[in-house]
């Protein structure tokens, strides 16, 4: 029994000691993304793993969702004759819900991952220990560049990801299910409001930050060697994941409100 | 690498009673160290034994415990984070593994704290770094390549390179001959030298490689469970008179020194 309150114990201590690591992590890391020196180039560097080379990925994945909820959607209000709702569903599905989860899961396998693994090789390579003797805050130039651009990117990337997805829809409703082209693309945007995009946009920079945040987290406090790193870039991909999901539904209770 | 330095003369670094825990495990338990101006100092001792860790407690990346660290009279325990950076401004140092920046190329290293401090333009940076490399024997076209592309040796020059490059008062090396063979072991440690005496610089390396030690340090300390058992000069290394020290100098298997003892030791 005592063995079992101590396991709790434990477990509780060291939960709230992560909880408060990664609290003071957050704060510090937000600080330095709006105190100079600011690194443009560590930025651009970002912008550029992030928003460009996700391109594909993301495009990929709201492209053949777009196309699928199509004809789901069409297999369901087939039933009680409300076919002509497909675009309408297909629209404001992609914009409010599946362009910015499924680009932020995306991403956070992509590039959560990579950050981990690049800060994590770099922790247990003295790297970070390097950048401090060489007068320069491995906060302020490892993580709050990425913090940014990954704040940045994600809006752009489920704008992209969101306009794939609905030509997804628009190709499968056209060409498989047999809509007239004008009308699917008159449904498309009857009903479509800016702010259901703009619901979007907001839940794609809040995974952006979280994505960058994980990654930026795990890949400093790595352990030693390769097993350190792989631990590290798992917890990055599983911790980003989980708080999209959670985030999702927190940011869209609030648009509700 | 003897020079002459005034006995009376004030410590350019005094570590005095620094203890250091990681969580059960006291790791610095009194490292008490005094090098002079312009002296260049060896810390030795097995695997483990908190060479790093005072290095690093030294350098303010880890926070000692207790105990007072100064340099040049300025404590630097407990200080601000803005008395840090400007204290490390001062220090150059060379890591075990090199740690040089995987991700820029050797000139950027180089002149990586250089470009931090001043607006330096590309044209003059790319200038200091092919002249400080060359000045370590490697060849000027070296600069546009990635460390990932160069040899253990040259990348531990690069990172002597880059710790030297814009002239600091203290240079630290971490196991700056390890993983190298003799003859490029030999060939850094005359670079060491060199910069050191060019410099005018206050030096402290952490060596493993006792014959790097002979050529390079005036003074000696060696650190055994968190303690340093003796300090002296380097040629009075053979005679100490502690077993422990003839041991580590002479690389006996037999004597107080056991694996087991040192794993006890870590594990404590």
């Amino acid at each position: 029994m005592i063995g079992f309150l101590q396991n709790i114990g434990r477990t509780s201590l060291a939960f709230l000691a992560s909880t408060g690591r990664l609290s003071m992590f957050t704060a510090s890391a937000v600080r330095w993304t709006v105190q100079p020196p600011f690194y443009f180039r560590q930025m651009l560097r970002q912008i550029i793993d992030i928003g460009y080379f996700s391109l594909p990925v993301v495009g990929l994945t709201t492209l053949f969702s777009g196309m699928v909820l199509a004809l789901q959607s069409y297999t369901g209000f087939a039933r009680f004759s409300a076919e002509d709702t497909v675009a309408t569903v297909v629209v404001l599905s992609v914009t409010r819900e599946l362009g910015p989860v499924l680009a932020g899961l995306m991403v956070a396998g992509r590039i959560g991952a990579s950050m981990a693994a690049e800060i994590g090789t770099m922790r247990v390579t003295d790297q970070i220990d390097a950048l401090d003797t060489l007068s320069t805050r491995p906060m302020q130039y490892l993580v709050a560049p990425r913090l940014l651009a990954g704040t940045i990117c994600l809006p752009f990337l489920v704008l992209v990801g969101d306009l794939i997805g609905v030509f997804g829809g628009y190709l499968v409703g056209v060409y498989r299910l047999g809509f007239n082209a004008s009308i699917y693309l008159a449904r498309t945007i009857e009903f479509l409001e800016v702010a259901d995009v703009m619901l979007g946009l907001v839940k794609a920079a809040v995974f952006g930050f979280l994505i960058a945040l994980m990654g930026c987290y795990h890949g400093y406090h790595s352990g030693r060697g390769a097993e350190g790193v792989g631990r590290a870039t798992t917890n990055a991909v599983v911790s980003s994941s989980i708080l999209i999901l959670i985030a999702n539904y927190f940011v869209t209770a609030l648009f509700f409100g | 690498m003897a020079r002459h330095t005034a006995p009376d003369s004030p410590p350019k670094i005094a570590m005095d009673h620094v203890a250091k825990a990681f969580g059960d495990k006291q790791v610095l338990r009194d490292i008490s160290l005094h090098v002079a101006s312009e002296e260049s100092f060896a810390i030795i001792g097995t695997s483990g034994c908190g060479k790093s860790v005072t290095l690093k407690c030294l350098l303010g990346l880890l926070t000692a415990d207790s105990g007072s660290i100064t340099v040049d009279g300025q404590e630097l325990l407990g200080a601000s984070r803005a008395d840090l950076e400007a204290v490390r401004q001062r220090f150059g140092m060379t890591f075990q593994f090199g740690a040089l920046f995987d991700s820029l190329p050797i000139w950027e290293n180089v002149t990586f704290r250089l470009r931090q401090k001043t607006k330096m333009s590309k044209t003059a940076a790319r200038d200091i770094a092919a002249e400080t490399i060359t000045q370590l024997g490697l060849a000027a076209h070296v600069i546009d390549q990635f460390p990932a592309e160069l040899s253990g040796g040259m990348q531990k020059r690069v990172a002597l390179a880059r710790a030297i490059a814009d002239k600091p008062e203290i240079l630290l090396f971490d196991e700056p001959t390890s993983g190298l063979d003799p003859i490029t072991g030999g060939v850094i440690d005359r670079l060491i030298i060199d910069s050191v005496r060019r410099l005018g610089a206050t030096a402290i390396t952490i060596s493993h490689d006792m014959a790097s030690v002979r050529r390079i340090a005036d003074k000696v300390a060696m650190v055994h469970n968190g303690v340093i058992i003796w300090s002296g000069p380097a040629s009075q290394m053979d005679n100490t008179g502690v077993p422990e020290v003839d041991q580590f100098v002479h690389g006996h298997a037999d004597g107080p020194l056991t694996l087991a003892a040192q794993a006890a030791a870590r594990g404590s």
